[in-house]
C-alpha cells in the first residue's frame, strides 16, 4: 500500500470535483476500496471520504417507490421494514451478501461500485495480464481457474463474473442509478466487458452515485432473491436468482415476471427470455423448468464453471416456484 | 511469559471444576475476551522495524537478477535483504536432530521451486513504507517446467518409502480369492491450517543473545533451530510465545521467515517484526500434503474382511521431504488375516508441507472409512453392524493387546443418541422436500504420543501455588488443566494456583503436537507438586517449630489451603502460616518424568527434538484414542449442496482432564472436519504452479451457519499405560473420520460415493 492523501468532502459538489482529479477515488465503507488496495489492485493518491456527506443515508418509501441513498449501509436497508414488506429480494439480496460485519460497513453507492472476484485480477504481482487492470495485457484467467467465473455476458477480453448481490434485485425491478442530477436505468448502469472491460460502470471521473431509486410494482412486492452456494453463508453465490411475480386475478396466471442472475454472468443480468416465456402462462413446475433453461441460452462455459449452466436454471425454477406457492 | 490466575469460573460448575476432572473454564478467557491478552508479535518495542517479504512469482526455475535500487531509495527502507546481501546461516538439524550437513543456510532463495518462496526482503521504519518498497522490488527468473501436483504427466510415481510399508499374511492372493472384492482411489486435496493470527514474529539482538516473541507450539525445538541457524549457544536463543492464535501443527517448527527476521535483525542492529499477509500464510510454510490412496477389500459374504491391499502416495516438495503416513488407521482400524499398504511421496513445485491435524491418520481414515462403507452396501450390511463385524480386539499390526480401546462403547453410545436404528438402508431412501437426506457413520483413532516434561511447582509464602513450564497454551487449555493439576496435588483452591507458560526460560517441555503436551504436562505438574507438598509435610512433621511437631504423626493431609491430620485431632493450620511458624518463604519442587538415569544430554535431546518420543506400541500394549461419528447430512437435489444438519459423536480419550476443554477441542476438530469434507481446497493454476485461492474470502472454511449442534459423548475410561493421570489424546482425534462419516451420508442420502475431497456442489448436481 503506498502513501495517499486523505481529503474529507464538505459537500457532494466538493467530492465530485476532488473526485475528478486523477488518481482520487472516493472512499465509502472502504470494504472493497481497501481489500483492493492490499492487493496492489488499487493505488489511489488520493482518497475522497464521503462518509460524513449529510443527506445521503437515507431510505424513503412513496407510493412510486423507494430511494435509497448512497451512503445507506447495507444493513440497514436490510433490515428497513418498508424494503422488507415492498422489495422483499431487495432485502433478502442484501442479508445474503457479505458478513455481518461487512454489511455493517458497506455502503449501497460502494456496493454498485464492487469489483469481481476474479483470483487473477486481485494478484498483480503474479499475474500482470489482465485486461480489466491493464487493457490489452491479455486475459490470466482464460486457460486458467475458472470455477467462480462468468458464462454468460464473456468476452475474449475478460471472463469475470459480476459478484454482487444487491445489482441482481435492482436489475430485476428497473432501478434507476441517481448520479446527482444524471439518471441511468441500472441494466444500463453496468456494462459488458467486451473489448473495454476496465470499463464497467456508465460512470465518469467526477460522478458520484448519490442515490438509487426502485419503482414499486406488484412483481416486486411478491419477490424473493434465492443464492446457492456450498458455503451457507459468507460466500459469493454459484448460482443466485432474483424473482417477482404478479398473477392475474385468478391467482394462477402470470400477469407480470421479473428474473434477473447473479453468479453466472459478467454483470446483473436480467433473463427477460425466461420472463417472456412464462408471462400470460399459468404458473406449472414443468413449464417453469423448461422455460428457466432459457436463462443460459447463449452460454459459454470454460470448463471448471460449466457446473454453472445446470445450476443456474434450477435455481430460477426453484425460485419461482416458491414464489408461485405463496400465492 | 505470561501469568493467569483465576478471576471467576464458571458458577454453574461449582466448587469440583477445580480438581482435575473439573469442567474449569478456561483461566485465560477473560485475558483473551477482554483484549488485555498480548499476543507475540503486539509487542511495543524501541525501535521496532519492520520487514517484509518478497516471494517468488514462478514456481520453478531461478533467480537471474534482483534489482533492488528502486527500493532502496524508497522512503524510510532500512535495508534490502537478498541472497547476496542477507548474512550466511548454518544449516539446522531436522526434528529428529539428526546432525545437518555442514553446509551454509540461505532463507533466501536462488533456487525457486515453488510460487511464493522468499526471495528477498525489505526493512524499513513502517510496515506502510516496506510494503511500498518491496512492490518495487523488480525479480527476473529463468524459468523452467514446473510439476504442478500429483496428477501431474511429470510427476511420475514418485519415491517409495519403505518404512511405511506394512504386511502381513499374503494380502494379494486373499483379495484375489475373495467372494467379495472392492476397489477405490480417494484423493484429498491440498488443506491449509489457516489459524486466525498469522505467522509472524518479532527478533532482537543483544550482542550474541536473540530473543523471540513468535507464536509457537514448541519454544524449545524453534530455540534449538534458530541457536543452530546462528551459531549460538542453545541458551543464548530465548521463545517468547504468551498466546497462540492457533496452530494446527503450522506453528511447531522455526521458518524461514522467522530467520530473514532474525537475519535481519542482526544485521541492522535493530529488532525487527516480521508477519505474514494472509496470502503468504498459503505459501510460507507447508499445509496438509494432496494424497491418493486405493483401498482394495477381499470379504467374504458376511462381509468379515479377509485382505486389504492399500497404497498411498502424498506430495512432498522438490527439496524437502514430508511423508504423511496414510496407512496408519487402514492398519489398526479392523481385524484382517491379510495385508499390505505401502506409500510413495512424489516430489511436486510446492513449499513442503507439514503437520496439520492429524496429519496422516486423518486422510488415512477417508480411505479406509468410505471403503468399508462401499463395502457394507455391497454385502448388504448396515455399515455400523459391518464395523462390529470386524472390530479388531488387539491391533492387528502389532500384534499387541489395546491399552484401553473404547471404540465399541462409542459406537453404541453414539448410536443410540443418533436413533441409528431407525435408519432406511438403502440410497435416497428419506427426503424431507428437495432435500435428501443421509446418514453416515465412521470411526477415527489417533495414536498416544508421549514424551517427558518437566516443571516447578512453588508454594509460596502466602500460601499460593505457581507453576512453571515452558510449554504453551495455544487454546488447548494448558493454562487451565495444569491450575487443575497443581491445586488438586498440593490442595489449593484453583484461585491460589498461577501457571506461567511460554517462555523457553521456563523449565523446559517438548512439542505441543500429537496430542500430547496434556498428558505429558500433566504428569509433570503432578510429580512436582507432589514433591512440594511432601517437602511441605515432612518440614510440618519433622521441624521444632511447626504446631504438628508435637502431633507424632507420620502423615498430614492439605485441603482447601489448610493443613491439619487425617485423624481430625490436631491444629488446623493454613499454608501460609505453617510457612511462617517454619520460617520458609517458599517451598519449591521441580519435577521431571525422564528416566531416573538420564544424562543431560538426553534431556536436551528430549525438549528440542521428537526422537526420544516413546512409541505407542512401547511394552506390552498399543495405545491410541477412539471415537465414532454419526452424522446426518441433507442434500439439496437441485443444488447439490450439501450441508451437515446432525452430529452426534462418542470419542475415548481416554480419562478428561477437562471435559468442558475436552468437549471444546472435540467440537472443534469436528467443525474442521466439516470443512474438510465439504469446503477447503487448494486450488491450484496448472500454467503457474500457484495457489490462486490464498486468502479466507476464496479459500472457505465453515462458518457458523454451517455448523448445527454438535453433541459429543465421552466413552473414555482412565488409561494409565497411556499417561500418568489416565488421558489419552484429545486435540486431534476428532477431526479423524469426520469426512467419510459425511461422505458416507451423502451417499446414503445421494447414492453418489464422492471419493474426492471436498464435496462441492459440482460434484453432486
Ligand atoms: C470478503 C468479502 C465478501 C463479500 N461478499 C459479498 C457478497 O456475498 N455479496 C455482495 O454483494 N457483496 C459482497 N462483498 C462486497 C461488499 O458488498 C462491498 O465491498 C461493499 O458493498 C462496498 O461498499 P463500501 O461502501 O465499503 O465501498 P468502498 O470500498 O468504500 O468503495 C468501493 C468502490 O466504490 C467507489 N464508490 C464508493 N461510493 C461511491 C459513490 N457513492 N459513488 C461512486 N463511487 C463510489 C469507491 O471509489 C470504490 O471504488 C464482499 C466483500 C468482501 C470483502
Ligand atoms: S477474466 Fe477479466 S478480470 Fe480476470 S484476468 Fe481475465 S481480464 Fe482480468
Amino acid at each position: 500500500m503506498r502513501d495517499f492523501s486523505y481529503l474529507r468532502a464538505g459537500s457532494v459538489d466538493a467530492a465530485r470535483q476532488a473526485a475528478a482529479l486523477p488518481g482520487a477515488m472516493l472512499f465509502a465503507g472502504g470494504t472493497t476500496l481497501i481489500d483492493l488496495a492490499k492487493c496492489g489492485v488499487a493505488e489511489p493518491e488520493t482518497l475522497v471520504d464521503i462518509t460524513h456527506l449529510k443527506g445521503l443515508n437515507g431510505i424513503e418509501l412513496s407510493e412510486s417507490g423507494a430511494t435509497i441513498g448512497a451512503l445507506a449501509k447495507m444493513s440497514h436497508v436490510a433490515d428497513h421494514d418498508g424494503i422488507k414488506s415492498r422489495f422483499p429480494a431487495v432485502s433478502e439480496a442484501l442479508w445474503q451478501a457479505a458478513s455481518a460485519q461487512i454489511r455493517n460497513m458497506a455502503t449501497i453507492g460502494g456496493n454498485l461500485m464492487q469489483r469481481t472476484r476474479c483470483p487473477y485480477f486481485r494478484d498483480p504481482a503474479n499475474f500482470p495480464a489482465c485486461n480489466k487492470r491493464e487493457p490489452g495485457s491479455g486475459c490470466s484467467a482464460i486457460g486458467g481457474v475458472t470455477r467462480g467465473h462468468a458464462v454468460l455476458g464473456t468476452s475474449e477480453a475478460c471472463i469475470a463474473m459480476y459478484p454482487g448481490d444487491l445489482a441482481v434485485a435492482l436489475v430485476a425491478f428497473d432501478a434507476i442509478v441517481h448520479l446527482g442530477d444524471r439518471q441511468v436505468p441500472v441494466d444500463d448502469f453496468f456494462l459488458l466487458p467486451g473489448t473495454t472491460p476496465d470499463k464497467e460502470h456508465a460512470i465518469e471521473p467526477g460522478e458520484m452515485i448519490t442515490a438509487i431509486e426502485i419503482p414499486g410494482s406488484a412483481s416486486a412486492r411478491r419477490s424473493t432473491y434465492l443464492k446457492i452456494r456450498d458455503r451457507q453463508s459468507y460466500e459469493f453465490a454459484a448460482a443466485s436468482a432474483a424473482i417477482g411475480i404478479e398473477f392475474e386475478a385468478d391467482g394462477r396466471t402470470i400477469r407480470d415476471l421479473r428474473v434477473a442472475l447473479g453468479g453466472v454472468a459478467t454483470k446483473p443480468c436480467r433473463a427477460r427470455a425466461v420472463e417472456d416465456a412464462l408471462k400470460g402462462k399459468m404458473l406449472e413446475p414443468d413449464a417453469v423448468r423448461a422455460a428457466s433453461l432459457l436463462a443460459i441460452e447463449g452460454a459459454v462455459d470454460h470448463g471448471a464453471n460449466h457446473y454453472k449452466l445446470e445450476l443456474a436454471p434450477r435455481v430460477v425454477a426453484r425460485a419461482i416456484l416458491k414464489m408461485g406457492e405463496t400465492a | 511469559m505470561t501469568v493467569h490466575n483465576i478471576r471467576h469460573g464458571d458458577a454453574s460448575d461449582g466448587a469440583l471444576a477445580e480438581v482435575v476432572g473439573g469442567r474449569l473454564s478456561r483461566v485465560d478467557g477473560p485475558a483473551k475476551i477482554t483484549g488485555t491478552a498480548k499476543y507475540a508479535v503486539e509487542r511495543q518495542l524501541e525501535g521496532l522495524a519492520y520487514a517484509v517479504l518478497v516471494e517468488s512469482t514462478i514456481a520453478s526455475g531461478k533467480v537471474r537478477e534482483i534489482n533492488a535500487n528502486a527500493a532502496e531509495a524508497a522512503p524510510g527502507v532500512l535495508q534490502v535483504l537478498t541472497p547476496d546481501t542477507i548474512i550466511s546461516l548454518r544449516t539446522a538439524s531436522d526434528w529428529f536432530g539428526t546432525p545437518p550437513p555442514d553446509k551454509p543456510y540461505c532463507p533466501l532463495a536462488r533456487d525457486i521451486t515453488f510460487s511464493g518462496q522468499h526471495v528477498a526482503a525489505v526493512v524499513a521504519e513502517t510496515f506502510e513504507q516496506a510494503v511500498a518498497a518491496a512492490a518495487l522490488i523488480k525479480v527476473s527468473y529463468d524459468e523452467t517446467h514446473a510439476i504442478v501436483d500429483l496428477s501431474d504427466a511429470k510427476a511420475g510415481d514418485g519415491i517409495p518409502i519403505d518404512a511405511m510399508t506394512k504386511e502381513w499374511g499374503d494380502a494379494q492372493a486373499a483379495f484375489a480369492s475373495a467372494p467379495v472384492r472392492i476397489c477405490a482411489a480417494y484423493n484429498t486435496p491440498r488443506e491449509y491450517q489457516a489459524p486466525m493470527e498469522p505467522h509472524g514474529l518479532i527478533a532482537r539482538w543483544e550482542s550474541d543473545r536473540l530473543t523471540v516473541w513468535e507464536p509457537s507450539q514448541w519454544l524449545d525445538g524453534m530455540a534449538r533451530t534458530y541457536a543452530e541457524w546462528f551459531g549460538v549457544p542453545f541458551e543464548n536463543v530465548r521463545l517468547v510465545s504468551p498466546y497462540i492464535g492457533g496452530g494446527f501443527g503450522s506453528k511447531a517448527l522455526a521458518l524461514s521467515h522467522g530467520a530473514v527476521a532474525a537475519c535481519a535483525a542482526k544485521m541492522l542492529g535493530r529488532p525487527v517484526r516480521l508477519v505474514m499477509t494472509r496470502p503468504q500464510t498459503f505459501t510460507g510454510y507447508g499445509g496438509r500434503a494432496a494424497t491418493r490412496q486405493t483401498v482394495t477389500i477381499g470379504a467374504d459374504r458376511q462381509g468379515k474382511i479377509q485382505s486389504i491391499v492399500h497404497r498411498g502416495v502424498n506430495e512432498t516438495s522438490i527439496d524437502g521431504m514430508w511423508v504423511e503416513p496414510l496407512g496408519s488407521v487402514t492398519s489398526i482400524m479392523y481385524a484382517t488375516p491379510n495385508f499390505s499398504s505401502k506409500q510413495n511421496v512424489v516430489r511436486v513445485n510446492s513449499v513442503v508441507p507439514g503437520p496439520m491435524r492429524a496429519p496422516g491418520e486423518n486422510p488415512s481414515a477417508f480411505g479406509i472409512e468410505s471403503a468399508i462403507d462401499e463395502l457394507a452396501y455391497e454385502v448388504g450390511i448396515d455399515p455400523l453392524e459391518i464395523r462390529l463385524r470386524n472390530y479388531a480386539e488387539q491391533d492387528p499390526e502389532a500384534k499387541k493387546a489395546w491399552s484401553t480401546r473404547q471404540l465399541r462403547e462409542a459406537f453404541a453410545a453414539g448410536a443410540e443418541r443418533f436413533g441409528w436404528s431407525r435408519r432406511t438402508p438403502e440410497p435416497r431412501s428419506m427426503r424431507d422436500g428437495n432435500q435428501l437426506i443421509g446418514w453416515g457413520v465412521a470411526a477415527g483413532t489417533y495414536p498416544v504420543r508421549r514424551a517427558y516434561g518437566e516443571a516447578i511447582v512453588r508454594i509460596l509464602a502466602d500460601g499460593s501455588v505457581e507453576v512453571e513450564s515452558s510449554s504453551i497454551d495455544m487454546g488447548q487449555g494448558t493454562y487451565t488443566i495444569l491450575v487443575q493439576t497443581a491445586a488438586e496435588t498440593v490442595g489449593v483452591p484453583a484461585d491460589h494456583v498461577v501457571v506461567k507458560l511460554g517462555d523457553s526460560r521456563l523449565p523446559r517441555a517438548g512439542v505441543a503436537g500429537g496430542s500430547r503436551l496434556a498428558g505429558v504436562m500433566t504428569g509433570a505438574v503432578h510429580k512436582a507438586a507432589t514433591s512440594a507438598l511432601d517437602q511441605l509435610i515432612g518440614l510440618a512433621i519433622s521441624d521444632p517449630r511447626s504446631p504438628f511437631h508435637t502431633l507424632q504423626a507420620n502423615t498430614l493431609v492439605v485441603a482447601n489451603g489448610r493443613m491439619s491430620s487425617p485423624r481430625g485431632d490436631g491444629p488446623d493450620v493454613s499454608i501460609s502460616e505453617l510457612l511462617k511458624s517454619v520460617g520458609r518463604d517458599h517451598i519449591e519442587a521441580t519435577g521431571d518424568t525422564m528416566p531416573a538415569n538420564s544424562t543431560p544430554e538426553d534431556r536436551y535431546k528430549n525438549y528440542t527434538t521428537i526422537a526420544m518420543a516413546l512409541p505407542h506400541t512401547e511394552g506390552d500394549y498399543s495405545r491410541h484414542s477412539w471415537c465414532a461419528h454419526f452424522i446426518e447430512v441433507r442434500v439439496d437435489e437441485d443444488f447439490g449442496t450439501v450441508r451437515v444438519s446432525r452430529v452426534v459423536s462418542a470419542l475415548d480419550s481416554g480419562r478428561l482432564y477437562n471435559p468442558k476443554l475436552a468437549e471444546s477441542q472435540w467440537k472443534g476438530g469436528i467443525i474442521m472436519g466439516i470443512g474438510q469434507a465439504l469446503l477447503e481446497e487448494g486450488i491450484v493454476d496448472r500454467r503457474h504452479g500457484r495457489i490462486v485461492n490464498n486468502n479466507l474470502a476464496d479459500y472457505l472454511v465453515p462458518t457458523n451457519a454451517d455448523i448445527p449442534d454438535i453433541e459429543v459423548i465421552s466413552v473414555g475410561i482412565p488409561d494409565l499405560h497411556s499417561s500418568v493421570l489416565g488421558g489419552k489424546g484429545v486435540g486431534e482425534l476428532a477431526i479423524v473420520g469426520v469426512a467419510p462419516a459425511i461422505a458416507n451420508a451423502v451417499f446414503h442420502a445421494t447414492g453418489k460415493r464422492v471419493r474426492d475431497l471436498p464435496i462441492t456442489l459440482e460434484k453432486l448436481i
